[in-house]
Formats: C-alpha cells, sequence, structure tokens
C-alpha cells in the first residue's frame, strides 16, 4: 500500500464514516430520551435516498401515502383517546385536526411538485420534509402508549416496525437500485488524491448538524429539556416537561438526520429498500463504541467503523462486512470490564 | 393435573399418529420444519422468556450446528454422533464468548451482540471458500443412526419430534427446579437473585449457552433433512423470526413455544397466497403483517397465545410429597452473645452527598439491634452496605470475625447474612413455595444438568419441606399454594421473612418487616422474632412501627441525616432528648 492508495482510503473511509455518525447520533438521542434502541433508523435513510429517486423520475413517492395514512392514523387514535376520555366534541376535533397539520401541506405540495421535475435542491427538500415526519407518527402509533415498558420489549416493537418499514419500501420503491445524482458534480485533485464534491459535502453537512445538534442541545429549551429527559424520566415529568414531547422531537429528529444521511450517501453508494438495514447497523456498531450514551464516543466509533470498513475492504474485500461486525466484540468486552456489572433492576 | 397429563398424552399420540395417516407429503415436511423451529424456540423461552434476554442470533447458531454437519460428513464423511458434538463444541465456545463478554451489562447489549454477530457469521459462511460460498454445500449423506437410515421423511419425523418432545420436558423439568427459580428470579433484576446467593452473571450465561445449543441440534438436523445448506436460512431475518415465533406462541411458556412454531409456517404460506392476491404484485409483503402483529401483540397480549391456553387449563396445584424428606443441613451457631457483625467507621459517599457518615454498629448472637432513623436517615443505604449490593466508601465491616468488605452480596450470603427488603422483591408468577425455596438456593446443590433430567427430587423435597417448615413458622402456611402476587403487601413482607429465614442465617437483616401488617400480624411477627432470637439468631431491625421496635429490641442505634445519633436500651433511647428532637422537631 502507498501513500495515496492509503489516502484514497482514508477519505473513503472517512465519508463513509460521517454518514454513519450522523445515524449513529440519531441513535444514541433516541435511546438516551425514549429507551427504544431503533433499530430501523437505517430505513430513513433509505426513504429519504428513495423518495428523492422517485421525485428525480417524476414519480409521487410511496412515502407520501405513508405520510399521509399515518397522519390520518394518528389523528383517529387521538381523536378516540380524546371521546375517550369524555372531553368534549371540540377538543375530539383539536385533537383530530393536529396531527394533521403539519403532514397534510407536504402531502399536497408532493402531489402537485412530483410531476413538475423541480431543482435538485428543491426535491432534496422536500424529501426531508416528507420522511421527517414519519418518525414522530411512527412514535406515536408503536411506542407512545409503550413508554414504561422494559427496554428489551421496546427493542422487539422497534424490530417490528423494522419490519413494517422494509416490507413498505419494497412495496413502495420496488426491488432495484437508484443512485441519486452528485450535488456538487466537480472534484479536486491533489497528490493524486481525488477529492469528490459530493466528499467535501458530506463532510460539510455532517459537521454543520453536528454543530446544530450541539447548540440545540446546549443553548434551547426544547434542547434542555431533551438532555432533563435522558437523565430522568420521572424528574423531567416533575418539572413539568412532557415526556411524549421528547419522545415526538426526538424521533423527528432522528427521522431528520437520518433522511439526511440517506440523501448524502445516495450519490456515491446505489440505494435499495432494504440498503438501509445494514447502513444503521453500522452506525449501531458506533454507538455502541460510545456506550450508547456519548454523542462524542458515536461519532468516533463511527469514523472507526468507516476507516475499518475502507481499509478492510482494500486487504480483504469480502470479509469487510465480518471484519466490521465483529469489531463490536472487543469493544463490548471492553465497556463490560470498565463498567462491570452495572445492571441494576428494570 | 390430570387433564394437563391427558392434553400431553393425546398431543404425543396425535402427533406419533399423523405420519401413518394418508397425509401428504407436503404436511409432513411442514410438520418437520415446525419441530426444527420448535427446537430452536424451546431454547429461546429459556433465554427470553424466563430469564428475560433477548437474542437475534439463534439461527447462526443453528447454522453453526448445520454447517458443522454438512463439511464433516460430505468431506470426511463423518459419522452423525461426532457431527452432532462437533456442531454442539463450537457452539458452546462461541455463546461463551458472546455471552462472557456481553452479560455482565444489561440485557440490551446482548441483543446488539446477536444481531452483530449472526450478521458476522452470515458474510463469513457466505465468502468462505471450502464451505461454498453463498451456495453453500450439498450432497449431505442421509442420516444413518444406529445402522438406520432415516431417509423417508416420515421416519425422519419422528426423530425430530422424539427431540422436541425430550427438549420441552427437559425445559420444563428445569423451570422446577432449584436453577430454574434462580434463572427465574434474575429477569426482574439481579439485587433479590444476588441476595439468596445465585450468581447471576453464571446463570444467564448457562441460559444462553443452554439456547444456543439447543439451536444447533436444529442445524444438525436440518442439514441431514436439507442435505444442502448455504447462509441465507441462518441469516439475521431467520433469527428475527424465531423471537417472533417464541413472543407470539408466549415467551413465558415452554409449550407456547410449539405453538409459536406452528403458527408460523402456516401463516407464512396464507401471507404469500393472500397478500399479492390483496395488493395485486408479489413480493416478500407478509413481513410487513409480521411486524405489524408483533407490535400489536406486545402491545395487547405481552403474554401470547399460549397465555389464553394456559389461563383456561387448571392450575397446577404442587403436590406435598416432601413430608418425610431429610432435613437440611443447619450451619453453626455462634456462642450467645459473640459479636457476629461488626462494622466500623462505615461511610458512603454519593458524589459530594455523605450519605452514611463513620457509622459504627455491633450485632451480638441471640440479640435484636434495632436500627431506627426519620425518613432519610441513612438506614436503607446502612442495610445495602452491610448486605454488599452497594460498595462501601471506607469502614470496616467484619462477619463472625472475617472481614466481608468489598464482598459481592452473594458471598456475604453464602457467610450467612439473610435479608429482606423495603419494597418486596418477589416472583409474583411463582407460587409462596417457590418463592420461599428461592431462599434455600445456597443450601441445595442440584444443578442445571441434574434440574434438566430430574435427577434432582431428592433434594427438591428436602428444599421444600424447609420451605413449609418456615412458612408454617411465620404463620403463613396455609398460603403455601397460592400465587405470591395475590397476596396482600404484609403478607408478602412476611413471606420475605420466611423465605430469608430459609437460608438457615446466622445474621437476619429485616428492612421495615411490620410496614402493612394489622395489629395481630404484628404482634405475631413479634412473638416470632423473639423466637428466632431465643434459637440464637442475631437480628438487625430496620422500623418505623415504633411499638414493634421498642418491644422487641435488645438495644437501638438511632440515625440521623447519615450519622449515628446515640445507641442504648429502648429506654435509654426513648429518655434521650436528641431522639425526640430527631423525631419531633424543636
Amino acid at each position: 500500500m502507498d501513500f495515496s492508495i492509503a489516502s484514497i482510503l482514508l477519505l473513503d473511509g472517512s465519508s463513509n464514516g460521517a454518514i454513519y455518525a450522523l445515524l449513529a447520533l440519531a441513535i444514541v438521542l433516541i435511546f438516551a430520551v425514549t429507551r427504544v434502541i431503533f433499530v430501523p433508523q437505517g430505513e430513513f435513510a433509505a426513504y429519504g435516498a428513495l423518495t428523492l429517486a422517485m421525485l428525480q423520475a417524476g414519480h409521487v413517492p410511496g412515502t407520501v401515502y405513508l405520510l399521509a395514512l399515518l397522519a390520518l392514523a394518528v389523528a383517529v387514535l387521538d381523536a378516540a383517546e380524546a371521546l375517550r376520555q369524555r372531553r368534549g366534541a371540540g377538543r375530539a376535533a383539536v385533537a383530530f385536526f393536529k396531527p394533521l397539520l403539519w403532514p397534510a401541506p407536504i402531502v399536497l405540495l408532493s402531489l402537485w411538485a412530483a410531476p413538475h421535475h423541480l431543482p435538485l435542491m428543491l426535491q432534496s427538500l422536500l424529501a426531508l420534509a416528507i420522511v421527517t415526519p414519519l418518525g414522530p407518527l411512527l412514535y406515536r402509533v408503536a411506542f407512545q402508549k409503550l413508554a414504561d415498558a422494559s427496554v428489551l420489549v421496546l427493542l422487539i416493537v422497534a424490530v417490528g416496525v423494522h419490519f413494517v418499514m422494509t416490507g413498505l419500501g419494497l412495496a413502495f420503491f420496488g426491488a432495484e437500485g437508484f443512485r441519486n445524482p452528485s450535488f456538487w458534480d466537480t472534484s479536486f485533485t491533489a497528490d493524486g488524491v481525488l477529492l469528490s464534491g459530493q466528499a467535501i459535502i458530506i463532510f460539510m453537512v455532517s459537521i454543520a448538524l453536528m454543530l446544530g445538534l450541539w447548540l440545540f442541545f446546549e443553548r434551547t429549551l426544547r434542547g434542555k429539556a431533551l438532555r432533563a429527559t435522558a437523565v430522568s424520566r420521572l424528574g423531567a415529568r416533575l418539572m413539568g416537561i412532557s415526556t411524549v414531547d421528547a419522545g415526538r422531537l426526538s424521533f423527528a429528529l432522528a427521522a431528520f438526520i437520518g433522511a439526511l444521511a440517506g440523501l448524502l450517501i445516495a450519490p456515491t453508494a446505489t440505494m435499495a429498500y432494504d440498503s438501509g438495514f445494514l447502513i444503521g447497523l453500522k452506525g449501531f456498531v458506533a454507538a455502541i463504541f460510545g456506550g450508547l450514551a456519548s454523542y462524542p464516543g458515536a461519532a468516533l466509533g463511527a469514523l472507526f467503523v468507516g476507516l475499518l470498513e475502507s481499509f478492510g475492504s482494500f486487504w480483504a474485500s469480502a470479509f469487510k462486512e465480518v471484519i466490521v461486525f465483529t469489531a463490536i466484540l472487543p469493544v463490548l468486552l471492553w465497556l463490560s470490564l470498565k463498567h462491570g456489572s452495572d445492571e441494576g433492576d428494570e | 393435573m390430570i387433564l394437563r397429563r391427558a392434553f400431553l398424552f393425546g398431543f404425543v399420540v396425535a402427533l406419533a399418529l399423523l405420519p401413518l395417516l394418508p397425509v401428504s407429503e407436503f404436511w409432513i415436511t411442514q410438520a418437520n420444519y415446525i419441530g426444527l423451529y420448535s427446537l430452536v424456540v424451546i431454547g429461546l423461552v429459556l433465554l427470553t422468556g424466563v430469564a428475560g434476554l433477548i437474542s437475534f442470533g439463534q439461527s447462526a447458531f443453528v447454522g453453526i450446528g448445520a454447517y458443522t454437519t454438512a463439511y464433516l460428513s460430505i468431506k470426511f464423511g463423518v459419522s452423525p454422533w461426532l457431527t452432532l458434538l462437533a456442531g454442539l463444541a463450537i457452539t458452546t465456545v462461541a455463546a461463551l464468548v458472546l455471552g462472557w463478554v456481553t452479560l455482565r451489562m444489561s440485557g440490551h447489549y446482548l441483543a446488539l451482540a446477536t444481531i452483530a454477530w449472526c450478521l458476522a457469521l452470515y458474510y463469513l459462511l457466505g465468502n468462505l471458500e471450502p464451505l461454498g460460498k453463498f451456495d453453500g454445500l450439498t450432497g449431505v449423506p442421509s442420516l444413518q443412526l444406529f445402522g438406520f437410515s432415516l431417509d423417508n421423511r416420515r421416519i425422519f419425523y419422528y426423530l425430530v419430534w422424539f427431540l422436541v418432545i425430550a427438549a420441552a420436558l427437559m425445559a420444563s423439568h428445569l423451570l422446577d427446579s432449584r436453577m430454574g427459580r434462580a434463572l427465574r428470579a434474575v429477569r426482574s433484576g439481579t439485587v433479590m437473585a444476588e441476595a439468596m446467593g445465585v450468581n447471576t452473571f453464571r446463570l444467564k450465561v448457562i441460559a444462553f449457552v443452554l439456547a444456543a445449543l439447543l439451536a444447533s441440534v436444529s442445524g444438525w438436523l436440518y442439514a441431514y433433512f436439507q442435505s444442502t445448506v448455504n447462509p441465507s436460512p441462518f441469516g439475521l431475518s431467520m433469527g428475527i423470526e424465531y423471537l417472533f415465533m417464541a413472543v407470539i406462541g408466549g415467551a413465558g411458556y415452554v409449550w407456547g413455544a410449539l405453538a409459536g412454531a406452528g403458527v408460523m409456517p402456516v401463516l407464512h404460506d396464507q401471507l404469500q397466497t393472500w397478500m399479492p392476491r390483496l395488493l395485486g404484485v408479489t413480493g416478500n409483503y407478509e413481513i410487513v403483517v409480521f411486524g405489524v402483529v408483533l407490535v400489536l401483540v406486545l402491545r395487547y397480549a405481552r403474554d401470547g397465545l399460549w397465555a389464553t391456553v394456559e389461563t383456561r387449563l387448571p392450575r397446577v396445584r404442587r403436590r406435598p410429597d416432601w413430608a418425610n424428606a431429610g432435613l437440611l443441613a443447619e450451619r453453626a451457631r455462634p456462642a450467645h452473645g459473640e459479636v457476629v457483625l461488626d462494622a466500623q467507621g462505615l461511610r458512603k459517599t454519593f458524589g459530594g452527598l455523605v450519605a452514611v457518615n463513620d457509622v459504627d454498629l455491633q450485632v451480638r448472637a441471640g440479640e435484636i439491634l434495632g436500627l431506627i432513623g426519620p425518613n432519610g436517615a441513612g438506614k436503607s443505604t446502612t442495610f445495602n452496605l452491610l448486605t454488599g449490593v452497594l460498595a462501601v466508601t471506607s469502614g470496616e465491616i467484619t462477619l463472625l470475625g472475617e472481614s466481608i468488605r468489598g464482598m459481592r452480596s452473594r458471598e456475604i450470603a453464602r457467610r450467612g447474612v439473610a435479608r429482606t427488603f423495603q419494597h418486596v422483591k418477589m416472583l409474583a408468577d411463582m407460587t409462596v413455595l417457590e418463592n420461599v425455596a428461592l431462599g434455600a438456593h445456597l443450601r441445595g446443590t442440584a444443578g442445571t444438568i441434574r434440574g434438566l433430567l430430574r435427577l434432582d427430587r431428592a433434594e427438591e423435597r428436602r428444599l421444600f419441606r424447609e420451605a413449609e417448615s418456615q412458612l408454617r413458622r411465620i404463620g403463613i402456611a396455609d398460603l403455601m399454594h397460592e400465587q405470591a402476587g395475590n397476596l396482600s403487601m404484609g403478607t408478602q413482607r412476611l413471606m420475605e421473612i420466611a423465605r430469608a429465614l430459609c437460608a438457615d442465617p446466622t445474621l437476619l437483616l429485616l428492612d421495615e418487616p411490620a410496614a402493612g401488617l394489622r395489629h395481630q400480624e404484628k404482634q405475631a411477627l413479634a412473638g416470632v422474632l423473639r423466637q428466632l432470637r431465643s434459637e440464637g439468631l442475631s437480628i438487625l431491625l430496620v422500623e418505623h412501627d415504633m411499638d414493634l421496635v421498642m418491644d422487641v429490641t435488645d438495644r437501638i442505634v438511632v440515625m440521623e441525616f447519615g450519622t449515628k445519633l446515640t445507641e442504648g436500651t429502648p429506654a435509654e433511647v426513648q429518655a434521650n432528648p436528641a431522639v425526640r428532637t430527631a423525631y419531633l422537631g424543636n
């Protein structure tokens, strides 16, 4: 291996690592706030990428219908709950229309925009707008009522949601893969190392997002409320923070980050309905590096996973997945020795 | 009991008759698959339903069994017995490594590790040249056992189902054994189980290895049944499906495993026929339904299909067959007045907060020491320090002259310290008798294998005899067949005392035993405590009921804000103005 190959691998690995870092951050966020180990995080990435691919092709993406259906389902659930609690017809009507407030215009806009072949940037924003509300709606349908269940029950539910999302992905986007056009179709060469515009965009956006998250958690009230919920659900509730709102917000952020990661990766990798799962699991491996709790730990872990993958595929290309997924064993061992038996009562 | 036996008998007869009837080959194949799945899911019941751990990677263990068998029998013509052993050996090593690395931490690390392990193994199998890469290995010879060829699917069926029934019975036996009770105790957290002397880490590893071994046996059968192996049936999605079967069937019940495994292939079949018709397109859409069903089941019927059967069957009442059982060995009692527990300068800080501030206390043999103080005085923290639940920051604790500082709670329990909990910790779905028998865990020796093979009956009888006699002593023997969850709060506390007594302790630590008791029950409790003292037991009593404390204790230590305020006889303490101030304010 000479210098140029090493730097290509380094570049490749760290741009993939940046994508995994985004997913890992979302996974840590959801786990900290809701205790859900959100296995389908990668599905948001696939949904984001493929929604854009459908818009590119001038079709209405299936995710739009999913958004409409989920929003209606939540509207019905919320209204039924309001009626069951005998809160009166007016309240029930509010409860019905509130979940439709955001999704309805997005759905209408998408229906109009799909055949109009808007510029790539606008379509990307639209894809983000379609996928992001899916997060809180999924939370409402699958997880909200189970907020007090054990971590393991929530994990199995997350697997159920993964099943549903993958199956629907197949129905929406078909079995074939898509590769989206690059956001910045240029490249720079220095010392024989090729730096593509897309890689630059990946780095810039990831760093911007991490900075944004940091500011959000440090400087805004809602961000602080999320952190408080992560420390203690009961304590947060006593301080007047709604843990339900915190859950919805964390799922919205996770869906947004996931879709963004999908948009970023789609020009460099072919995405199909089931590609998200593996990418998401690599995000998990990265999150475990940070003990599912530390954001910087997860980000560093993601960088390591990306590099391990790119160097692994150079030395033993057939075994790169084996190498990546076996890498968590030493990490778990280290965590286990560091924490010892930290398990209290559930 | 008779009805249950009749059900089982009828089920076995029906199973035995099935291949003799003119059913089509399709159904025999289907039944064989159900049997293969059942073996894996029975393992998951032990792991998930009983021990509360989750594995998504059981399919990988099936894969190890199948690939080992296929490789050895195709390349070297190795006999089925040896391929089975080889598969089990590799499985054991893999499961031990995974379990050892993850099971010290909370349960979700095992779950995530099994996902990674399953993916890693899938890609490994799919890329190894000697294993035929993604095409796999073909031409596994037919299974030959004792000179018989099990070529025919109808004959193979008998082997599969013999193993399934044997595994189900062994799993049921294990659950009704010393190790089984301990395993169930692990589910709700480790503090109580460790206080009973259970090595919870080791037990979790055992459960994981057992589940993996069952999966490996299923893989062994699979290789001979299919005569070909490739990586796809051993991937993560199959691993998730196994878990799905366990959850649908009812992860808490051994026979639920068979229900779950039986429903799955049928559901698959029906959905593959109906989904494309409904949607008008073909594809792997049944997973959408699986996902929805999984979410709905966990939301509305967390105990699965079998729970609905179980509630209709009569409850099994344990037949009392232990009246003539031998007695358990008892520990030598220290001489009256000897110092049993000696804590000097006991200190615990949480960050900057000093919860227990240099407290000294001594308990002598045949003495009841009261530990009182207002809420938040540090009584329960002191308790947790003495029993090894929390690590002391500084200070020394000796038990009968031996330092127990820094020991784990199960090691302290082994040395004769038994306790109850301020918030009752019990297994609500076990009977009172079984809960109490858990207290005698350290007085038995029967391990997992004796439990599986039911070679532990003589010892079990001795344990139950002990449990019953402790219940009798506490005065709630008439409730012994009741489910513990049905008891009133006060009675549950009494049950915890009986459980602690079952350990044959030298020192008994009671954390608010009288809370929730009626007046007469309190008087009865006082009587029991006095009797225990007269037998030479030492008791440390944390209690808010001052009548009881003043009535039964010999000496009292008063704590306030983590510090020892005073110590003395009940009369001295009552006369102490500082104590009055602490309780009533100025």
